[in-house]
């Protein structure tokens, strides 16, 4: 007998993603009554270096914030229905993450909690000591005299298959490839391993095009008059229906908003892709080169042809390090010469670094011309010849320390009373940056491990 | 022939969508209709699109064609002056580009735009 399909679901993109999006989803898998697994993405780059900065403050810390705003609305009934949930919202903490989930479980009277976590990908106490290679032509991140605030091998989606096996209700990861959060399931169930490699491509391909979320079901696309997308505050997340040979469907939760067309899959197919034949992952390399679209019903598209070629010797790690402080203002202008008293004002705080003497990077914007689109010379800005009706002028400054980047922002708002006439609705900002690159390692460097935590571990 | 072209801004026949990698932008040009596929290849060039992105610091314009999905991808050198680490502009990802490369002029035939309008509004 033939392997019954299975559907995966994403229901979340980011660590900042909407909470409640994941109950049509999961609501969707249970009912279709096919084996299914509903992951959650919440980790980029600089999500988790600060979430080790809070795990170093508070050791219960250093997992996604809004862990339990995620998982809350859909546990009971993915529990019940034995749909298991993945997540890399363990972030740096994943083991964290297992005594919040339980702690939850208990507030929701769900009983029997059992949470897989995936460890294995912090490489901070080790990294200066393993054998590392250049990532791409990437600038090697200098680690020689800085504090490693993380450094996170990317897993792959392997031991997320291992830690299915052991039935839980719950996967928690750290870092882990995005595609591995789908390629997981895919791999336990279907029985795909290293050498099917078109198979394996198949599921890095349905990772990669649900770990966006809503950007496959029409966010992150409306634009009226040539795109339009109905009931976006309401955008239905992504289902995809896989076979056993690879193919599959992208569709989204009946009477939900958004659309699934040939369109949305296009612009998310090639969402931060480089050379479309070599997608690096750990458990394969993905080419897309040969793939076909087809609409197959309303919201419904069928992808098909992707190929898989063997994965790659080297693991990827991110390493964060401090990156210093960003200092930032904003004053606007309105009205009968705004766009002058708006330069004026730029060129007045120019002059007030250099008067400072202030060791920093800076750039002026001034939006409502052209700010966004332009480089940090001002070239576009200098030619605009618009007459807009109101200017926001903004002052962005990288320095090494918080007092230089503190200076610039309150030189913002020092021109309420000593810049042009009529600024109004100052902001101050600073932020602390995070430096990140990225480096290969050894397969051998890095040992992913699973362990199991129930109700009787905490 | 060529009299019968009209210039329009490439918005007019493709969409696309912005990534980034570090200070590495990766921009999708989608063709809303198959016949704008050819246009955009022979006009939507690696060097006009490196001019494009000139101004922002960028080094090189890669071009990949993508014919059986119907889609090309660009992969863009150092535009993002420091990525979303360093970068001073608000949109450090560069999240908006896609709608400044969307600005180019291409020239196009009438059937290739009306195929285009009629692609859109579906």
């Amino acid at each position: 007998m033939a392997i019954e399909n299975m559907h995966i679901g994403g229901a979340a993109a980011f660590a900042d993603d909407r909470l409640d999006v994941g109950i049509p989803v999961a609501n969707a898998l249970i009912d279709s009554g096919k084996p299914a697994a509903l992951f959650y993405e919440n980790l980029a780059e600089r999500t988790l270096a600060l979430a080790h900065r809070e795990l170093r403050k508070d050791p219960l810390k250093g997992y996604t914030p809004d862990l339990a705003g995620f998982v809350s609305p859909v546990l009971r009934r993915c529990v019940e229905n034995g749909v298991p949930v993945i997540g890399n919202f363990g972030a740096a903490n994943p083991m964290g993450a297992a005594m919040r989930l339980h702690e939850l479980a208990k507030e929701l009277g769900v009983k029997g909690l059992r949470v897989a976590v995936v460890e294995g990908d912090d490489l901070r106490d080790v990294i200066r000591d393993v054998g590392t290679e250049q990532w791409g032509d990437e600038e090697p991140i200098d680690l020689s005299n800085t504090e490693i605030l993380a450094a996170n091998a990317y897993l792959g989606a392997e031991p997320i298959a291992d830690a299915l096996d052991l039935e839980p209700h719950i996967v928690v990861t750290g870092r882990v490839t995005d595609s591995a959060l789908a390629l997981g399931p895919l791999m336990q169930h279907f029985g795909w391993k290293a050498g099917d490699w078109d198979k394996m491509a198949a599921g890095v391909l349905v990772g990669h095009l649900l770990e966006c979320g809503g950007q496959v079901t029409g966010g992150y696309f409306a634009d009226p008059g040539f795109k339009d997308v109905l009931d976006l505050a309401d955008l239905g997340f992504p289902i995809a229906e896989v076979e056993a040979d690879g193919s599959f469907v992208i569709t989204k939760p009946d009477g939900t908003g958004g659309v699934v067309n040939e369109q949305t899959v296009k612009e998310q197919i090639l969402y931060e892709l480089d050379d479309p034949s070599n997608y690096l992952t750990p458990d394969v390399i993905l080419d897309i080169s040969e793939v076909e679209l087809q609409q197959v019903g309303p919201d419904r598209v069928r992808v098909s042809g992707v190929k898989g070629k063997p994965a790659p010797d080297t693991l990827k790690v991110t390493v964060s390090v401090d990156g210093g402080w960003l200092g930032e203002g904003e004053i606007s202008y309105a009205g009968p010469n705004a766009l002058a008293r708006a330069r004026l004002a730029a060129e007045i705080l120019r002059q007030r670094v250099d008067l400072l003497h202030l060791d920093c990077d800076l750039r002026t914007d001034l939006i409502g011309t052209v700010s966004i689109h332009d480089g940090d010379s001002g070239e576009l800005t200098r030619s605009y010849d618009g007459e807009p009706l109101e200017v926001r002028v903004r002052a962005a400054a990288n320095a090494n320390d918080k007092a230089t980047a503190w200076t610039v922002a309150r030189e913002v708002q020092a021109l309420y009373c000593n810049g042009p006439a009529g600024g109004g609705g100052v902001r101050r900002n600073i932020t602390e940056r995070v430096k990140t690159g990225s480096v290969l390692v050894s397969r051998r460097d890095v040992m992913p491990r699973v362990s199991m935590v129930t109700e009787e571990d905490v | 022939m060529s009299k019968s072209l009209i210039e329009v801004p490439l918005h007019e026949i493709a969409h696309g969508r912005t990534g980034d990698k570090g200070d590495r932008l990766l921009l999708s040009v989608i063709p809303y209709d198959e016949t704008g596929y050819a246009p955009i290849a022979e006009q939507v060039t690696e060097s006009r699109m490196f001019e494009m992105f000139q101004h922002r610091g960028a080094t090189e314009a890669r071009r990949y064609d993508l014919p059986k999905l119907g889609a090309f991808n660009f992969v863009i050198e150092n535009a993002l002056q420091g990525g979303v680490n360093n970068s001073l502009n608000l949109d450090g990802h560069g999240k908006t580009l896609s709608f400044l490369a969307l600005t180019m002029k291409v020239r196009v035939s009438p059937d290739v735009l009306a195929a285009a309008k009629k692609a859109r509004s579906n």
